[in-house]
């Protein structure tokens, strides 16, 4: 398409144009140009011109047709970032103060060019306040790649959706497509999933078909079937679907039939059996199967999960019960190194734990001295 | 039509550093602008195995694992997942180092996938690990007065790892550039370990056959070979060991020269990338043509 936005439409206009409230037509050797502000017809070529330089509905259209990426799922990812279903008028007026959208944990800011374009501007939703001079600025997308590989404290994040994206980083203007390349290295194959979804064309793997489909060293999770239901797979969904632990909404169930009945939005309690209400997250895009960690996860409990329960007998004080309890829940909701070192009224604590330690383990790490019997 | 290359590679849960060379390979083919589009996919990591086609807009699309040899991963692991219908090894015709390509259908996305076989059986990775000598000795004529010890991880789950290691190191010791030349393995003989007991050469230069550095190549095989006594201590290159200065080069698929085995796997396939191919080899400071 022309480089010049006007000659673009005079150029295209014999084909006829309707997009986002513009119309343009060539009749003979005039022209039509319409929109909700004005309607003009027999339009000499160079008043067709004039009129368009200065128009944004032409702008808009070319920016959609010659500088934003055309396959489908790029095109609406970014229509919808920008809220294309506002009329122009209204639209520009808020991508002149600039449109922030969250994706995950990134922050999406739409804002015009001058030549009527767009550009993007992407950092984290925990820095939507911090000035750009705090931050570091990458204008390569594939940067993503590295900023994405570990978390504030610079630990591996092998789950790209776990919710511990580092902070402290700013793209302050990609183009259209560099935008998108961004959202893949930092949430591959989001945008994709998502377009699927909203055009009702999802393809969803639920939890029997994937282990039937493992072979290898994963075989062994197909055996974790023995007619018992689906409740164990309810606690690995639990265990590790929760929007607390990844941003993708679970849409995989047990089977075709069967929905999980663990409810994985953050906002409920954990625990909670969801019933009707049960969801798998609140995030914008879906998980369509389960995913690696997951399965490899879900291998080690399949082997876990073979043995029988036994009793065994402990003596704790009430406290110390309790203590056991919030060790666990600590630990489970990643907390335990959030808790103060001089804060002993939390039985997570590390002196607590210590203390718990040093009075109930003997020598060999047994618990109350009770051996572990295979 | 334009053409989309797409790399499949192990990754992993653990180490941060697996995707490395994965990321850096995928660079460089990016640069040569040969492909509309590269795309980087992995078993354990993401973009996985099964959404990596979705995420590329071409209709035609290469795909070459970054794999060492033939056997579980290329040809039951990788075609399952992407989803190639009617996928068969016998299309590779292979004796476990000869995969050429195979065209096949998406099922998900309808893509033509034209299937290669791995980068570690290709001609060209005999040139790789020249050319990684060369580098970890720093001497492009490297070879008189050098033996060369080629490592493989060994048979435990694939014969065909084996093979791959002999079939590199028989074609370097047709050479003649090194006085000797040895396949060795980690678990099978010959063994690693012993690496000193194969030379009689005062110098050796051991290239383990592996994609990415991590817990083989970086722990296990240079204590196993008395680099050190424990990892974390590191070692010199050379190191002596038993008085033999040994050169260990780490992960041959570190070295940048393997973007060119990528390219010549999806050219064999039929993609266009002789201007690529040549940039790359030059780039990489190797220059003789592939596969000798």
């Amino acid at each position: 398409m022309n480089a010049d936005p006007v000659d673009a439409l005079v150029a295209t206009a014999p084909d006829g144009i309707a997009f986002d409230d513009l119309h343009v037509e060539r009749n003979g050797e005039t022209y039509a140009y319409e929109t909700p502000a004005e309607s003009l017809t027999g339009l000499e070529e160079p008043e067709l011109r004039d009129v368009a330089a200065a128009s944004p509905y032409v702008s808009n259209w070319y920016f959609w047709h010659a500088t934003a990426p055309q396959t489908d799922a790029r095109w609406a990812f970014l229509r919808w970032l920008e809220g294309a279903d506002d009329p122009v008028p209204q639209r520009y007026d808020a991508l002149a103060e600039g449109i922030a959208t969250e994706w995950g944990q990134l922050r999406v800011t739409v804002s015009l060019t001058e030549a009527g374009g767009r550009s993007y501007a992407l950092r984290h939703v925990d820095d939507a306040a911090t000035a750009g001079a705090d931050l570091t600025d990458h204008d390569e997308p594939l940067d993503a790649r590295e900023l994405a590989k570990h978390d504030n404290d610079g630990a591996y994040r092998p789950l790209k959706t776990a919710p511990s994206l580092q902070t402290g980083w700013q793209f302050p203007a990609l183009g259209p497509a560099e935008l998108v390349e961004a959202v893949h290295a930092f949430y591959p194959a989001t945008v994709q999933n998502w377009h699927r979804e909203r055009e009702g064309d999802l393809d969803v793997t639920h939890w029997h078909e994937t282990v039937e489909r493992q072979t290898g060293i994963y075989g062994v999770v197909r055996t974790w079937d023995r007619g018992e239901g689906y409740e164990h797979v309810n606690w690995v969904a639990e265990a590790c679907c929760d929007d607390s632990q990844c941003l993708k909404r679970r849409e995989w169930g047990y089977d075709e039939e069967t929905d999980l009945d663990v409810d994985n939005r953050a906002s409920e309690t954990p625990g909670d059996s969801g019933g009707e209400t049960a969801r798998g997250g609140d995030g914008e895009f879906p998980r369509r199967e389960p995913c690696s960690p997951f399965i490899a996860a879900a291998r080690q409990w399949t082997k876990l999960e073979g043995e029988q329960s036994q009793a065994y007998e402990f003596e704790l004080t009430p406290s110390e019960k309790e203590q056991v309890e919030a060790i666990i829940g600590a630990v489970a909701e990643g907390r335990s190194a959030d808790i103060r070192e001089a804060d002993v009224y939390d039985g997570a604590n590390r002196y607590r734990t210590r203390f718990l330690r040093a009075k109930l383990f003997d020598d060999d790490g047994n618990l109350c001295g009770v051996e572990t019997e295979d | 039509m334009e053409q989309a290359l797409v790399i499949a590679a192990h990754g992993s849960h653990l180490n941060a550093e697996s995707s490395t060379p994965t990321f850096s390979h995928a660079d460089t083919i990016r640069a040569t602008s040969a492909f509309g589009e590269v795309r980087e996919s992995f078993w354990k990591e993401e973009p996985h195995f099964r959404e990596a086609l979705r995420t590329v807009d071409a209709e035609d699309v290469y795909l070459v694992p970054l794999f060492v040899s033939e056997g579980y991963f290329t040809e039951q692991v990788i075609p399952r997942e992407f989803r190639l219908k009617e996928w068969d090894p016998e299309l590779w015709d292979s004796d476990g180092t000869s995969a050429d390509t195979a065209t096949l259908t998406a099922e998900d996305t309808g893509q033509t996938v034209h299937y290669c076989g791995p980068v570690g059986t290709h001609d060209s990775m005999s040139d790789v690990i020249v050319q990684r000598a060369k580098s970890v000795t720093d001497d492009p004529d490297v070879g008189d007065g050098f033996g060369l010890a080629v490592v493989g991880h060994g048979t435990e789950r694939n014969e065909n790892s084996a093979k791959a290691i002999e079939y590199h190191a028989d074609r370097i010791a047709e050479r003649d550039r090194f006085d000797e030349v040895q396949a060795l393995f980690m678990d099978e003989d010959p063994e690693v370990d012993d690496v000193t007991d194969f030379f009689e050469s005062e110098d050796v230069v051991v290239v383990p056959l592996f994609i990415a550095d991590g817990y083989h190549t970086q722990e296990d095989i240079p204590e196993d070979m008395g680099l050190c006594e424990d990892y974390r201590d590191g070692w010199a290159v050379p190191e002596t060991v038993d008085d033999k200065r040994v050169w260990y080069a780490g992960a041959v698929g570190t070295e940048p020269l393997m973007a060119d085995v990528v390219l010549e796997r999806a050219a064999e396939a039929g993609a266009d990338v002789s201007a690529a191919i040549e940039q790359v080899r030059g780039d990489a400071g190797e220059t003789s043509a592939a596969g000798d």
